[in-house]
């Protein structure tokens, strides 16, 4: 791994310096409290049933023989549920527990509390529901023609957008056409969906310890279906073991505080592997069709596309998915008329929501492939055809909207191609004995076939993402601080899962007030909301609100100290530890300034407002774009269909890296998670029903899979940002997948001079080799 | 549930397990029993690692192991490493090289790390690879883990004064 030289000449712990986590002793030493470790005195154990129908009719629950098993304390069906009965992220249309129709094969029907996990799993082998079986709805495209009868009365069309820009009507010399299907990926954070829920001492209100993105979206759901004030329903943060995109809905939240509720005592749930499957929601599958025209010498005249995402049963936020996936359709690249059309449906598959890259990750594989056929077609090369249509700052997309932000397409591009390629051999090297390492071949020791049939091909992609939520949606985070005698204290509700929003926020304290110590408090509801850790959003946007707080307070330090000596505020300044009079000589060190007083600032960050689009799919619908090159080389064996990732060099808009460590975490566990996709990765249903739910069926990359990364980062400062950095945790995994398949279409081009459409993901070795 | 009554070896001391189930996992004995969470169930059948132990002095994954099956058999958990605050060089270099996200899987890798240095001090990247296959990290994509395992074995041998 490669990265840019910095100079080294800030203070330690301060933005661009690569602190530890302030959580990581605790975590590498199994100390660190993750949801799944928390427990309460007389709690009890939570455990859900779930329909095994992808669709039917509930003709009957019979609790009886449950309720006869020793060690159970309460049982809940939809009959319970003593506020509202649905809930969602944009349209509130799951519900808590199925009552008349169950929609997809894991649906909850019931939940149970007892003393022990096992007494729970015979409760709900003796619950006995009678199902009336109905046909299912899985073939996406009859939701979208209107063939089937809707299986929700919200119907089955969840949100059809079209956009038309410029002449629809224009055509180009060269047409290339392709459609493109990409599976059900998985967010498979490791860190199961768990929680505890404890009931205020004499009734009331609930507080609940969750693993999850976004505590007071959670929040609002949850007092809606518990029929309480949303004061009396309160959140703490549990440890999240990972998130992706998996825990931006609601799975076990409504269902533990009923029964913690009804019982007055403290319940435990948590997910198994299995159980998570079902449980959450996943990277939408999807089927795209893309028609490109373009002049003879490669530049884009038209686009033209149709996009049907399958939602699954209920609806999430597949609205919010298509707009995604239609809107970024050009990718990186600009393109002056477009005509698009995209479906997210309904159908009795497995309900489908965020996942890392959130519908520009579809249509990121299905651009990509295309500009690879456009530069077949052209005689161009894949690089060429990128660089000639790399979109800048002050393009438009095609809603119309310009892209206001740093937009360093073109240098993305040449800096990863200036990466060097790998030193090892196809196949990997020849030791002095003549033997070769089997671990570097595909397919690993024993399974491939003769080293000297292996073919090496090099593949592109190139992406564009938006940042933070869009379509006019008043997207915020709010931030406190609390300053006195030298010592910070942050509190904010924003969601730490991993990606180490708890450093920066140090760093961004320790540079802006001048302080060493940083402490941060525990994150709940009781500040206003940070909203989601999604959509590459909190370095920006709770970022943008801890450096806004520490702006006040240190006005108000600047304040006091101007008082007590005299000096206009407005010529102070922090230097290193120090608050300095630039106009004079005061020197004194910070903690001093803050010595007995105790300044406590509350700041709410707001991004500039987006708008909806209109029915031509125009509008300033989106807020702020990043965008990343990637060039993958892999090793194929055409004979087996095996395939082995050698390199992924990347060069990445950052903006700024406030932590260049962090950042280079994000863009290596991205690209895993690209990598997943592409060749590994997918959910399988067979008539409704998964067949893989578990790690030993679903593929993850381990070690042996993840090649070595090469990367640099691109640091051009977008002036619309706060901190001028840019999200960093989307981009790698959008076009890493497509970089991927186009170096393994590469390859086998190379056995035969034809090769392999290779027009889906995860790729197969029969997709490959037959 | 059940009467099982029985006493594990973990972390040098006797541990009264009462009550058990018999078909208790060894994860769920020393998580739900014992209070020792810093092992992690992620995948209940081998797959991840998270919930790696060592039982006899062999790393295993202990969702697999029934905790019945390791009476009289010294256990170590990461507990039983360092104590809180006082971290291993594994440890502090997982958190130094930015080997450490979520950290979910970290107990289970560092687990998995001390024993591949105790077996090969100066493993090959190939070999830290495949010795770590068995241990999934869904956050990192890898690369810092690798690095963090270098560095570990690199101020080993800085410290010892062996050759390389």
């Amino acid at each position: 791994m490669t990265v840019v030289e910095r100079p080294v000449d800030v203070r330690s712990g301060t933005i661009g310096t690569s602190p530890a986590r302030p959580d990581g002793v605790a975590k590498a030493q199994g100390a660190f409290e993750f949801s799944s470790d928390i427990s309460a005195d007389g709690c009890l154990w939570g455990a859900t049933l779930r329909s095994p129908h992808p669709h039917a009719r509930i003709v009957a629950i019979d609790l009886s023989a449950a309720w006869k098993i020793d060690g159970v304390a309460a049982i809940v069906t939809a009959e319970d549920v003593p506020g509202v009965m649905h809930y969602g992220l944009i349209s509130q249309d799951q519900p808590v527990f199925a009552s008349e129709v169950v929609r997809f094969v894991g649906e909850p029907v019931a939940a149970v509390a007892a003393d022990h996990p096992e007494t729970c799993r015979r409760a709900l082998d003796a619950i006995s529901v009678t199902y009336e079986v109905l046909e299912p709805l899985l073939d996406p495209e009859a939701a979208v023609d209107g063939s089937f009868a809707p299986i929700h009365p919200a119907g089955n069309v969840i949100r059809h957008q079209r956009i038309v820009h410029g002449d629809p009507a224009a055509t180009g010399d060269v047409v290339v056409e392709g459609t493109y299907e990409i599976g059900m990926q998985d967010q498979a954070f490791l860190g199961l969906e768990a929680a505890l829920a404890i009931p205020d001492p004499g009734g009331g209100g609930v507080e609940l310890h969750i693993a999850t993105q976004w505590i007071h979206e959670d929040r609002g759901q949850l007092a809606a279906c518990l029929g309480l004030p949303v004061e009396q329903v309160r959140l703490v943060l549990g440890g999240v073991g990972g998130a992706f995109g998996g825990r931006e809905d609601i799975s076990l939240q409504v269902h533990c505080c009923l029964l913690a509720l009804r019982l007055s005592r403290p319940v435990r749930m948590a997910y198994s592997r299995a159980e998570s499957f079902l449980g959450h929601v996943h990277r939408h599958p999807a089927s795209i069709w893309m028609r490109h025209h373009a002049t003879s010498d490669g530049e884009l005249v038209k686009l033209e596309a149709r996009f049907v995402f399958d939602g699954g049963a209920y609806a999430s936020t597949s609205s919010a998915v298509l707009v995604n996936g239609v809107t970024m359709a050009q990718g990186p690249y600009r393109c002056p008329n477009a005509e698009v059309d995209g479906w997210a449906v309904r159908t009795n598959h497995l309900p489908c929501g965020a996942m890392r890259g959130f519908g520009a990750v579809q249509a990121c594989f299905a651009y990509e492939s295309q500009m690879d056929k456009l530069a077949d077609a052209c005689g161009l090369d894949p690089v060429e055809i990128r660089l000639r249509n790399a979109m800048r700052t002050g393009d438009e997309l095609i809603t119309g909207q310009p892209v206001l932000n740093v937009a360093p397409v073109e240098r993305c591009i040449r800096d990863t191609d200036a990466l060097p390629l790998p030193d090892e051999p196809v196949g990997g090297a020849v030791g002095p004995d003549g033997s070769v390492d089997a671990m570097k071949l595909p397919g690993g020791a024993g399974l491939t076939a003769e080293a000297s049939d292996i073919v090496r091909g090099i593949g592109w992609g190139v992406s564009i993402k938006n940042l933070m939520y869009s379509e006019a949606f008043d997207d915020f985070s709010t931030a406190r601080c609390r300053l006195a005698d030298g010592v910070a204290t942050l509190k904010f509700a924003t969601a730490e899962v991993g990606q180490g929003f708890v450093t920066i926020a140090q760093q961004i304290a320790r540079t802006i007030l001048g302080v060493d110590e940083v402490r941060l408090d525990r994150i709940d509801t009781g500040i206003g909301s940070a909203g989601s850790t999604s959509a590459s959003r909190q370095t920006w946007m709770s970022g943008g609100a801890v450096d806004a707080v520490c702006r006040a307070a240190r006005e108000r330090m600047f304040e006091a100290v101007g008082a007590a000596h005299g000096v206009e505020p407005v010529q102070l300044a922090v230097d290193g530890t120090d608050v300095v009079d630039t106009m004079g000589e005061l020197r004194i060190p910070v903690a001093e300034a803050t010595a007995g007083i105790e300044i406590d600032e509350t700041v709410e960050y707001h991004h500039p407002p987006t708008e909806a689009l209109d029915e031509n799919g125009q509008g300033n619908c989106h807020t702020a774009f990043a965008f990343v090159a990637h060039r993958a080389v892999v090793d194929v064996d055409p004979t087996l269909g095996l395939v082995k990732v050698v390199q992924v060099a990347t060069a990445q808009d950052v903006g700024r890296a406030l932590n260049p460590l962090s950042v280079i975490g994000q863009i290596e566990g991205g690209i895993a998670q690209g990598l997943g996709l592409a060749v590994m990765e997918e959910i399988i249903q067979v008539d409704g029903e998964i067949r893989n739910g578990n790690f030993t069926d679903y593929l993850l990359p381990t070690f042996l899979d993840m090649p070595e990364v090469v990367a640099t980062l691109i640091e051009e400062p977008d002036p619309h940002a706060p901190l001028g950095a840019k999200g960093v945790g989307e981009p790698p995994t959008i076009s890493s997948t497509p970089a991927i398949v186009a170096a393994i279409r590469d390859a086998l081009k190379q056995v035969d001079g034809v090769g392999k459409p290779l027009t889906r993901v995860p790729v197969r070795p029969a997709d490959i080799c037959l | 549930m059940s009467g099982e009554h029985f006493t594990l070896h973990v972390n040098g001391a006797d541990r009264e397990v009462r009550d058990s189930w018999l078909g208790e996992s060894l994860l769920d004995v020393l998580r739900d029993r014992l209070g020792l969470v810093g092992a992690k169930g992620a995948c209940e059948q081998g797959e991840c690692g998270s919930c790696s132990v060592l039982v006899d002095g062999s790393l295993v994954c202990s969702c697999l192991v029934m905790a019945a099956a390791a009476v009289g058999r010294p256990i170590v958990t990461v507990e039983g490493l360092a104590t809180p605050g006082a971290p291993t060089d594994v440890q502090q270099l997982f958190v130094d090289a930015g080997a450490v996200q979520c950290g979910f899987c970290t107990p289970g890798l560092v687990m998995a790390v001390h024993d591949l240095l105790d077996r090969v001090a100066q493993p090959t990247e190939t070999q830290i690879r495949e010795e770590l296959a068995g241990n999934v990290c869904r956050c990192t994509g890898y690369g810092r883990i690798i690095d963090a395992v270098r560095q570990v074995a690199v101020a080993r041998r800085d410290r010892t004064g062996s050759a390389p």
